[in-house]
């Protein structure tokens, strides 16, 4: 279990002032001017060291994301966008930095806009996460009034601006071209890679968009140092992270742990166990509602990282435990996610939109046993047209937990479709 | 454009002063030449201005960032926040995505109907509530849960999702936030980690 003294969200529950005289007293802006003073290219050097992998659910390094902006600062100017939109069920992570450690948000704003040439960070949170906004504003008020941010950040000499841009409901906004679109004042709809936006993102411009989380735990790991971060955690999915334990356990909470610690560990320190302990445990969607689930057996032996998850068929993505106790019924989980996907599919590439549809309706047949044995298949075969044809991400994200679902649970589906057919045979 | 015929549009819009100050302030977060970046928050002033999103406030907004309406349409229509005709004075909105649904969401739809006497979609009789269902609203670990304006209502039951209803109506503010003893979202049963904040927590919710 992770130490007390390697934690670096030491306010999680903001049981301490999350504010300028808290945060400092926590060692946040504690020598941020000698970090700049490394250089830029030291700087991306000791991220891509630290081996962090982004918070946002992809997993891509992320001193290597900052490594393909332009190393020069041409006639564009450079920005850092932060992605704070966070909507992906069971997600609720980027919440509690933003009102509780918005400090740490704000710092590492600064110093990766500083390592990547960057003198602004547009920050997008969420809209319905009003409070939060107010919280981080006024930590951007605070160290604008303390002359950390602004004309002469940290007295380095370096201008640093910090905008906060509210989202009004699109999950689609998480995605990085699509929350670059609002931003410009656009639908959130998904651009078309290449080019990607360290070449052309928001205004044109060079771009790097980082999750809350890379970006909020930058400043501990360069004053701590990149090996300290990487000496937490397995090899390739180092550091502590962020976890959401949600649905049926005990006690449910946000916690920060290491990456790797064991599932059922996780659940039953933190999590306060199963309700009515592991054997009456179902299921598990270990990384938001995207991921695929895990049967009771695998959560069992699994170990929450990137790489023991993806073996497992799953992945880490937000690190968003639901658990499901024996009472849930698991077709009926499923299909309020396809629902989900249905109604924030933006529209703009046909599988998706049309797909996502296809998708719920059949759920909700297949829910309720009104369907043939063979849909399944047919449900399945409609997840693959779905799946790696679409501009962005999302088609995949409502196609994997059907999939999952008919990988771990086909007996169960099957058991409804059989059990309306003999009961209307019966009937008539 | 989607604005239905049975909905009364005011014939203008215009800022108020307070607003007119808040105008520039969000303008000026956004380079010049790309002041249509400022549509969104100007829509949502407005809309806050006026309790919904009318057609002479788009136009209005349209006309001062210097982009067609159908642009602005465009964006009031995409995104779910802004309310296209006029709602109650308190939107209540339950999440029933997987996280609340799985720690009872329905029971507490079930009694914002009771308690509201609406179904979802509807607006109470006296304009003073909107019931809707949302999708995930990012509180998963304190679930079931519901926003009310700019608040959030956690960890509920039927009781406490009835008991604030009523503070509402009886024109109170309830207090945001847990309806537990719970300060946000640590384990409701105390810390398993940040040992040095036992003391402090303790002191805030009480209890042992």
């Amino acid at each position: 279990m992770l130490k007390d003294q390697d934690r670096i969200f030491t306010n999680l529950y903001g049981i301490d002032d999350p504010f300028i005289e808290g945060a400092k007293k926590r060692g946040d802006w504690d020598g941020t001017k000698k970090i700049l003073e490394q250089g830029r290219e030291q700087l991306v050097e000791n991220v891509k060291a630290s081996g962090l992998r982004g918070r946002g659910g992809a997993g891509f390094s992320t001193g290597m994301k900052w490594s393909f902006m332009p190393k020069e600062v041409g006639d564009r100017p450079h920005y850092l966008v932060i992605n704070a939109d966070e909507g992906e069920p069971g997600t609720c992570k980027d919440r509690e930095i933003m009102r509780h450690d918005p400090h740490k948000l704000v710092e590492g704003a600064l110093i990766g806009s500083f390592a990547m040439g960057a003198h602004a960070a547009y920050c997008y949170v969420r809209g319905e996460f009003y409070r939060e906004t107010e919280a981080l504003q006024r930590a951007v008020d605070e160290a604008y009034e303390a002359g950390l941010i602004g004309e002469d950040a940290c007295g380095t000499g370096y201008k640093f601006d910090f905008y906060i841009h509210r989202g009004m409901g699109a999950y689609i906004c998480g995605e990085e071209s699509a929350l670059i679109e609002s931003l410009e004042g656009k639908k959130g709809q998904p651009r078309m890679k290449p080019p990607f936006p360290a070449n052309v993102g928001l205004y044109g411009s060079p771009t790097t968009v980082n999750n809350v989380e890379s970006i909020a735990v930058i400043p501990e790991i360069l004053r701590r140092g990149p090996e300290w971060f990487a000496g937490l955690g397995k090899p390739n999915n180092v550091g502590t992270k962020l976890f959401n334990l949600s649905g049926h356990v005990n006690t449910p909470c946000t916690v920060e742990e290491e990456m790797g610690i064991p599932l059922k560990e996780l659940i039953e320190k933190h999590g306060g166990g199963v309700r009515g302990g592991w054997d009456n445990l179902l299921a598990i969607i270990p990384g938001g509602a995207s991921v695929p689930i895990l049967t009771k057996e695998q959560s069992a032996t699994v170990t929450m990282d990137f790489d023991a998850l993806k073996e497992q068929g799953s992945g880490l993505g937000t690190a968003a435990v639901m658990v499901m106790d024996t009472s849930t019924d698991v077709v009926r989980a499923i299909t309020r996610l396809s629902a989900f996907y249905k109604h924030e599919s933006c529209g703009q590439c046909t599988p998706c939109r049309e797909g996502t549809g296809w998708m719920w309706r059949m759920m909700e047949r297949i829910c309720i046993g009104d369907a043939r044995i063979d849909e399944i298949d047919l449900l399945e075969e409609v997840t693959r047209q779905v799946e790696g044809h679409t501009i962005c991400a999302l088609g995949d994200a409502a196609a994997w937990p059907i999939q999952g679902l008919i990988r771990a649970f086909r007996p169960e589906m099957e058991r409804r479709i059989t059990s309306r057919q003999s009961g209307s045979t019966e009937a008539a | 454009m989607m604005v239905s015929t049975d909905i009364q549009q005011p014939d203008s819009f215009a800022f108020s002063a307070e607003n007119t100050e808040a105008v520039e302030t969000i303008r000026a977060k956004y380079p010049e030449d790309w002041q249509a970046s400022a549509v969104m928050p100007l829509l949502d002033l407005a809309q806050r201005q006026e309790g919904w999103l009318s057609r002479a406030a788009m136009d209005h907004i349209a006309g001062m960032l210097d982009m067609p309406p159908i642009r602005v349409y465009e964006v009031a229509t995409f995104y779910t926040m802004y309310n296209l005709k006029p709602i109650g004075k308190h939107h209540v909105e339950v999440c029933t995505n997987l996280p609340c649904w799985l720690r009872g969401s329905d029971a507490i739809m079930s009694a914002c109907k009771k308690s509201l006497g609406v179904e979802e979609g509807q607006t109470t009789e006296d304009g003073m509530f909107t019931l809707s269902h949302a999708e995930c609203l990012g509180a998963c670990v304190n679930a079931p849960m519901m926003q009310i304006g700019d608040d959030y209502y956690e960890d509920l039951d039927e009781e406490s999702t009835m008991a604030v209803l009523s503070e509402l109506k009886a024109g109170k503010a309830p207090k945001p936030g847990s309806q537990i003893n719970r300060f946000t979202c640590e384990p409701e049963t105390g810390l398993t980690s940040l040992e040095s904040q036992k003391d402090m927590l303790r002191a805030k919710v009480g209890g042992d």
